[in-house]
């Protein structure tokens, strides 16, 4: 069912800067646009992609990153305003879209074979 | 209250000034027609009616049909009442109500009909936990109401017990929602979150204040 002509008209509104082609098991860094009070400073943040989530305005994105010994895992809005620029450091080769495996290894195992042109 | 008549178009997200994500809700809303005025003396009440969405003359009744041709309008599909639409009393058969009612950023009543769910059980229905584990030999029992009542005394289930049942499909008003934006060129109305319904079903406006 394609998406009704006023919902399309709404969707218009938001505008996605252009990104890098990336999809899962690819390593990224997203520079995140963070306000604290007046100033605005730049965060990176750099983890492996799970999945790419629903399409259009609303589609987002999932970054993994082992802080120490603990998993954080954000979901980033593709149309985010609020994404400076986004590095793709590592393609990745993996078999599905949604790689939520990753989640269970941890060590040699977690790694995922980078792919070679 | 004021207010207006909409159909729901679906859900999206919009970003406001700050970057900020905002679910929000696409409502078509108006332009309604004023169909008929409820006043004191004739009616006991006061009110007025709109009607909204376009409706085919083969569909509709020789009586609701002269009903339309008294305010001098087209047939349409939807009717609702408003109760003290203006304290002024100045609209008359035949006006325009656009989105135009309302301004960004106030808040709204949204009405609606839930979506179907069919025959459901207890724990979907009311949130019950089920009986039991779902392991150590527990069989059958994990979406089981549990008890009804007591038993000899008194010998019946008592009215209002909490049970299995067709969901959904009743009439639900979700109270407070933001406007985030009014688009009157294309008679649209953007609310924060959701609100009843499926998509294309109609809904009532609505502004208490």
């Amino acid at each position: 069912m394609s998406k009704h002509p006023l919902l399309q008209y709404v969707d218009g509104f938001t505008e996605i800067q252009k990104l890098p082609n990336f999809k899962a098991g690819d390593t990224i860094t997203v520079h995140y646009k963070i306000k604290e009070g007046e100033k605005e400073r730049i965060q990176q943040y750099q983890g492996i992609v799970l999945q790419r989530s629903g399409a259009g305005k609303v589609e987002t994105f999932t970054v993994r990153k082992m802080s120490g010994n603990v998993g954080v895992e954000r979901i980033f809005p593709v149309a985010s305003p609020n994404i400076d620029k986004i590095d793709v450091n590592k393609r990745g080769v993996v078999r599905r879209a949604r790689i939520f495996y990753l989640r269970k290894l941890t060590g040699k195992k977690a790694r995922i074979k980078e792919k070679v042109y | 209250m004021s207010g207006i008549i909409g159909k729901k178009i679906g859900m999206t997200s919009i970003y406001d000034a700050a970057g900020k994500n905002i679910p929000v809700t696409v409502i078509e809303a108006g332009p309604c027609v004023v169909t008929q005025i409820r006043t004191k003396e004739v009616d006991g009440y006061e009110a007025v009616q709109l009607a909204f969405d376009e409706k085919k003359e083969k569909h509709t009744t020789k009586a609701l049909k002269g009903h339309f041709d008294k305010a001098g309008t087209t047939p349409k599909k939807i009717m609702a009442e408003f109760t003290r639409f203006d304290a002024d009393h100045n609209k008359s058969y035949g006006d325009l109500v656009s989105v135009d009612v309302f301004t960004e950023g106030e808040f709204i009543d949204v009405v609606g009909t839930t979506k179907g769910k069919g025959f459901q059980g207890v724990v979907k229905r009311h949130g019950f936990a089920g009986v039991g584990e779902a392991t150590h030999g527990q069989h059958n029992r994990l979406r089981a109401p549990g008890s009804v009542g007591a038993s000899s005394y008194p010998s019946r289930v008592f009215k209002g017990i909490r049970m299995a049942g067709r969901m959904g499909g009743v009439r639900r008003k979700v109270i407070n929602l933001q406007i985030i934006r009014l688009i009157a060129e294309k008679n649209l109305i953007l609310v924060k979150g959701a609100v009843p319904g499926a998509n294309g079903s109609y809904l009532i406006l609505e502004r208490w204040s």
